[in-house]
């Protein structure tokens, strides 16, 4: 048995290296920059599904923006597939849909995706999951990092959700991603309230 | 091979609120995290592979015109899971300071050169033996804001994917021996003293090329462990 190696922050400057064309400003000079392997549209052309797109503020404990953030999601794709051999359930009609995706946050602790609304997904005792997106957050002074999940307000499932069901009534709202209009696509809002009042729901997994 | 993550695993890792480090104080969740099981949701995680590298992607010193100053290392090393099993073909990215301890990044107003040869920023895909390899220079230490005369130890940060989204790792390598370290509250806030040394890597005289470059060695463990009669999965 190995023990796992410890955790440390992911500190203020990760953006040249994990995401360099995202939405921190950190090039001090173009000869510095460096390709993406991951970015922030999820989007792939055989992507079946309603296009969506995700967009918030990260918060501290006194409200203010988290301009250092780095915020990855996993998710399923439109039919409720992961792009991932536990999935055994066959061929994946939209194969080249990863389903992840990582967005550093900008001046004003403001982090963004283009994605594809998931499907629902298996839970515990083969009963259906709302859909949702799992959140993961790292940032100078997060020795750790913490785990959320989105789910958008306008599914009934969430009502007989596994996941949601676990969590206190009166925090439930903070995992709700809500719907406003912008153009052609929707367009969901999801705030991250690090610490403090109306404190995100983190999940221990 | 069905791989279970055991929360008992992260028992090691740094406090969420580690006043110490003075960042963690309004930035650490002060509620309670919600336990809940494993779904495949967690059990499933990004793949990354080969095709996410490019040759050279892991070599720090040739991506510019000329070689950046300060001391050619080699850092090399192998991804295990909780059972010594090695990942295969998982993505591991780093990013660092040059050799004067200055990252290309705006927020970094350390009066420091930048070299116009480095960037700081690398990866690389492990092999099927779970290895992988690094060529760049060792990093500087640096100043921070943290406390009166607080210095970083010379550090690589690492990230690491594993085989799902809960196996995500985001650490530091160190350099054995630094003079720093019982000074820094970051590499402090793992407060055992043997896991602290997981993230000091070794030096590997084996592998170091005469005339050429020093070498390191930082093994890397992820959580996942195959599941035994005594560890049933939670569902």
């Amino acid at each position: 048995m190995s023990e796992i190696t410890p955790s440390q922050t992911v500190g203020p400057f990760f953006a040249y290296g994990l995401a360099p064309h995202s939405r921190c400003d950190w090039q001090p000079s173009k000869i510095y920059d460096w390709k993406d392997t991951v970015g922030a549209d999820l989007v792939t052309p055989d992507a079946s599904g309603t296009r969506i797109r995700i967009e918030g503020r990260v918060l501290d404990g006194d409200g203010l923006p988290i301009n250092d953030a780095m915020i990855e999601i996993w998710q399923a794709d439109g039919q409720g597939r992961y792009a991932h051999p536990r999935d055994d359930r066959g061929a994946r009609p939209n194969s080249k849909f990863k389903g992840f995706g990582r967005s550093s946050t900008d001046k004003a602790g403001v982090y963004s995706f283009d994605t594809i609304k998931p499907g629902s997904v298996p839970g515990p005792d083969g009963k259906p999951q709302a859909p949702h997106i799992v959140v993961c957050i790292f940032s100078r002074g997060m020795l750790r990092q913490v785990y959320t999940r989105i789910y958008f307000a306008d599914e009934a499932a969430n009502a007989a959700d596994p996941i949601l069901a676990l969590v206190p009534e009166e925090r439930r709202g903070t995992l709700i991603a809500h719907k406003g209009p912008q153009g052609n696509v929707s367009l969901y809002t999801f705030d991250i309230r690090v610490q403090g009042d109306n404190e995100t729901v983190f999940f221990d997994i | 091979m069905t791989l279970i993550f055991p929360k008992e695993s992260l028992s090691a890792f740094p406090k969420h609120l580690t006043p110490a480090y003075r960042s963690t104080v309004k930035r650490s969740p002060s509620k309670p995290l919600i336990v809940m099981p494993h779904t495949l949701s967690e059990l499933t995680g990004p793949v990354y592979g080969h095709d996410a590298v490019q040759e050279g992607d892991n070599d720090l010193t040739k991506q510019h015109k000329g070689e950046p100053l300060g001391e050619r290392i080699i850092v090399h090393g192998h991804v295990y899971d909780e059972d010594k099993r090695p990942v295969p073909d998982t993505l591991v990215e780093i990013w660092q300071a040059n050799a004067c301890g200055r990252y290309v990044h705006n927020v970094d107003q350390h009066p420091a050169p930048l070299d116009p040869n480095f960037t700081g920023a690398g990866r690389a895909v492990t092999d099927k033996n779970g290895y992988y390899k690094f060529v760049t220079v060792k990093p500087g230490a640096y100043p921070w804001g943290n406390h009166h005369n607080a210095w970083r130890p010379n550090h690589i940060h690492f990230s690491v994917f594993g085989y799902s989204f809960v196996t995500r790792l985001v650490t530091q390598m160190y350099f054995p021996g630094d003079p720093l370290f019982p000074f820094d509250p970051i590499f402090n806030s793992v407060t055992d003293e043997k896991a602290r040394l997981r993230m000091v890597s070794s030096f590997d005289l084996e592998n170091t090329v005469p005339d050429w470059a020093l070498c390191f060695r930082f093994d890397i463990v992820l959580r996942g462990r195959e599941q035994t009669p005594t560890h049933t999965e939670k569902h």
